[in-house]
């Protein structure tokens, strides 16, 4: 009863933020409004027993991915306005890409079949209560059954990082840097030098 | 409507009580860190600190609340009003309910969750928008810079403390914060999360934008950073949140590091089991406390580039590597809770 | 019944949730109510030293902020990883132990390369 209130509420604040996310004009709303969402989708995933994902999902969408969406659509001195304007040119080109998208989306669920496990497992899904902890039951498989896809998603992170710094490092000249063990290892000898002064005569 | 009366009724009503007996000490406690800071900076600065409002000044936080309370809320005129307004909001809430599944005693936690830590975890992640949200609606040179500074700070502090955070779980072997407390750990365990626990707190002082990694207020160079254009109720609840935060840090570092409720140096007996664990925990966090103060009134501020220097280069490589030493060291004694 | 009793950990979050919002707003608003208001052009304007301001403030800036929230990300997924690898390991012993050095020698290979490069230098 109490459940399906929260499921509800949860569902809609969902789908309302979703749709306020595509239909905000000022960008930052849209992030605001794909935080909030976040959060329903969270609450979902708990509803569900799924609590790691949950709060994974709130660490990494919430605490890191949208932050640098947020850095983005904040700092970007970007001209939203003007962008409208043009919008319109891009129509044809976006109808089709869309419209390609939807085909291929179709095709894909036209021949989708389930697995014949399928109804075994639902019938008996990982009890969530039973198990108590369902991070220690991705832990139990993921770093070893599932070894592969593990390493390519660490080398999925390596990409992401070196094309990071590919894009986006320009070295800059005339800038100076503190280099520390420079500074630290130089010797009283080096820049200091003690000079005797006989009075009357100067250096 | 009825039914759901009848049947959670009662329950709601414990509930809330329960989050009150939260609430009300939280922010006794977040007022009287106030007075308490100012009156340890006065004594380590040879000199009084508040003394006119009340006996010793105790009804200093007090004045300072209704004078906060009653003032003009001023909005500028090129802010973003709405989320302007929300930003401390945002975080005087999170500050809130960070506070739900802190085990003060033992079964004491309103939600003992089995993944305590990663709601912390998560909750802290999300501090940064309030000064981001801040920052942005100001529309304020000053508090733009500040809030860009205090979110790349943030976010840069949050990876050294996850992986620490790494490190005590490989130790304990569950996520639920009371096993975090309760688990035993041998002597050389403890030595080893011994460096951890410098960095966390060290990371928790510029998580929660502490001197000396104070740089996005940094008074001299920006005036106030975020806080630039926050007048009032609005300046209140940035300043209660965050005193909440160091609070909650605190208390994060006690429940990690030095065993909760538990009474320290691992004592027991009827002579000293008298004692409710929450006194421990309470006097455990105000040590931590202690420190922050102590820390504001030593350390000259950092320049921005050592800060990041100090995460990215010097935390992060030794918080990865102990993580692989601590899991091998576990591994080779097999002494790893299964 | 088992699903109830693990989501009944929840509700107390749930309902402390709605108090603290009510709480904030309550605050914001009683102070907008007790509170005396007398704007004129000058107190709404923002700060800046006593100058109008000269443009928009939010403008342009060191892209240096991008990575950092960029590498941020990536490292936080890594934190990610790490939980559930570190309250399970002493059941999937060597091998997951093994899996995951192998995992952080990937990303320490980034690591070292973006600490060459000078990406996490600031000037």
């Amino acid at each position: 009863m109490l459940a399906s209130l929260v499921f509800y509420t949860f569902g809609f604040i969902l789908i309302l933020s979703s749709l306020f996310v595509i239909t905000a004009r000022n960008p930052v709303h849209s992030v605001l409004f794909l935080i909030l969402g976040f959060f329903n989708a969270a609450g979902l995933f708990v509803l569900l027993g799924a609590e790691f994902l949950a709060f994974i999902l709130a660490i990494v969408y919430v605490g890191a991915v949208a932050v640098l969406f947020l850095f983005v659509v904040m700092m970007l001195d970007i001209s939203f306005a003007d962008l409208r304007k043009d919008a319109m040119q891009y129509v044809p080109v976006g109808l089709l890409v869309g419209g390609v998208l939807l085909i291929e989306l179709t095709m894909v669920f036209m021949s989708w079949q389930a697995s014949p496990e399928l109804a075994q497992n639902i019938a008996h899904p990982i009890d969530a209560a039973a198990q108590a902890n369902n991070t220690k039951a991705l832990g139990l498989i993921l770093y070893t059954d599932y070894l592969l896809i593990f390493q390519m998603s660490g080398m999925v992170l390596l990409v992401a990082m070196i094309g990071a710094i590919v894009l986006t490092l320009r070295g800059r000249s005339g800038v100076r840097r503190q280099d520390v063990s420079k500074q630290v290892s130089i010797k009283r000898a080096d820049v200091v030098e003690v000079q005797k002064v006989t009075s009357g005569t100067g250096i | 409507m009825v039914e759901l009366w009848t049947t959670y009724g009662m329950e709601f009503v414990f509930i809330i009580a329960h989050i009150m007996a939260i609430i009300v000490p939280l922010l006794v406690s977040v007022a009287y860190l106030t007075y308490a800071e100012r009156k340890i900076m006065g004594a380590m600065q040879m000199r009084q600190g508040p003394m006119t409002v009340g006996p010793f000044g105790l009804l200093q936080p007090l004045a300072d609340g209704i004078k906060l309370f009653s003032k003009e809320i001023i909005i500028p005129s090129s802010a973003h009003r709405v989320v302007f307004v929300m930003a401390p909001m945002l975080t005087f809430f999170l500050s809130l309910i960070a506070w739900a599944v802190i085990p003060v005693n033992k079964d004491w936690a309103l939600a003992n969750i089995n993944v305590g830590i990663l709601y912390l975890f998560a909750i802290s992640s999300l501090g940064v928008y309030g000064v981001l949200m801040a920052g942005w609606a100001s529309n304020s040179k000053y508090a733009f810079l500040g809030g860009l500074r205090s979110a790349a700070q943030m976010v840069s502090y949050e990876v050294s403390m996850g992986l620490v955070i790494v490190t005590v779980l490989l130790c304990v072997g569950s996520l639920n914060l009371q096993d975090i407390v309760l688990v035993e750990r041998t002597w050389w365990m403890k030595a080893l999360l011994f460096p951890m626990f410098i960095i966390f707190l060290v990371s928790i002082l510029a998580e929660t934008n502490r001197a000396p990694f104070d740089l996005p207020e940094g008074e001299s160079e920006l005036s106030g950073g975020f806080l630039v254009e926050y007048s009032a109720m609005t300046f209140a609840l940035f300043f209660l949140g965050e005193y909440a935060n160091m609070i909650l840090m605190a208390a994060m570092a006690v429940i990690l590091f030095l065993g909760g409720w538990l009474p320290p140096f691992g004592l027991s007996g009827a002579w000293i089991d008298w004692v409710p664990g929450v006194v421990w925990f309470g006097l455990k966090t105000f040590g931590i406390l202690f420190f922050y103060v102590w820390v504001r009134a030593t350390m000259p501020r950092y320049r921005y580039d050592q800060l990041m220097r100090l995460g990215w280069k010097i935390f992060l490589p030794f918080t990865l590597i102990w993580v692989l030493v601590i899991a091998g060291c576990l591994l080779a004694f097999g002494a790893l809770p299964s | 019944m088992a699903q109830t009793a693990f989501l009944s950990e929840y509700l107390p979050i749930l309902i402390f949730i709605g108090i603290a919002l009510v709480m904030a707003f309550a605050m914001v608003i009683g102070s907008w109510v007790a509170g005396k208001h007398r704007p004129d052009k000058e107190k709404l304007s923002a700060y800046e030293c006593g100058f109008d301001a000269f443009d928009d403030s939010r403008h342009k800036f060191d892209i240096r902020f991008y990575l950092v929230a960029i590498l941020f990300i990536i490292f936080d997924l890594e934190i990610a990883f790490l939980f559930p690898w570190a309250v399970s390991l002493g059941s999937i012993g060597l091998m997951g132990f093994w899996s995951m050095v192998v995992f952080l020698g990937i990303l320490t290979v980034g690591f070292v390369y973006e600490w060459k490069k000078g990406a996490l230098d600031w000037e």
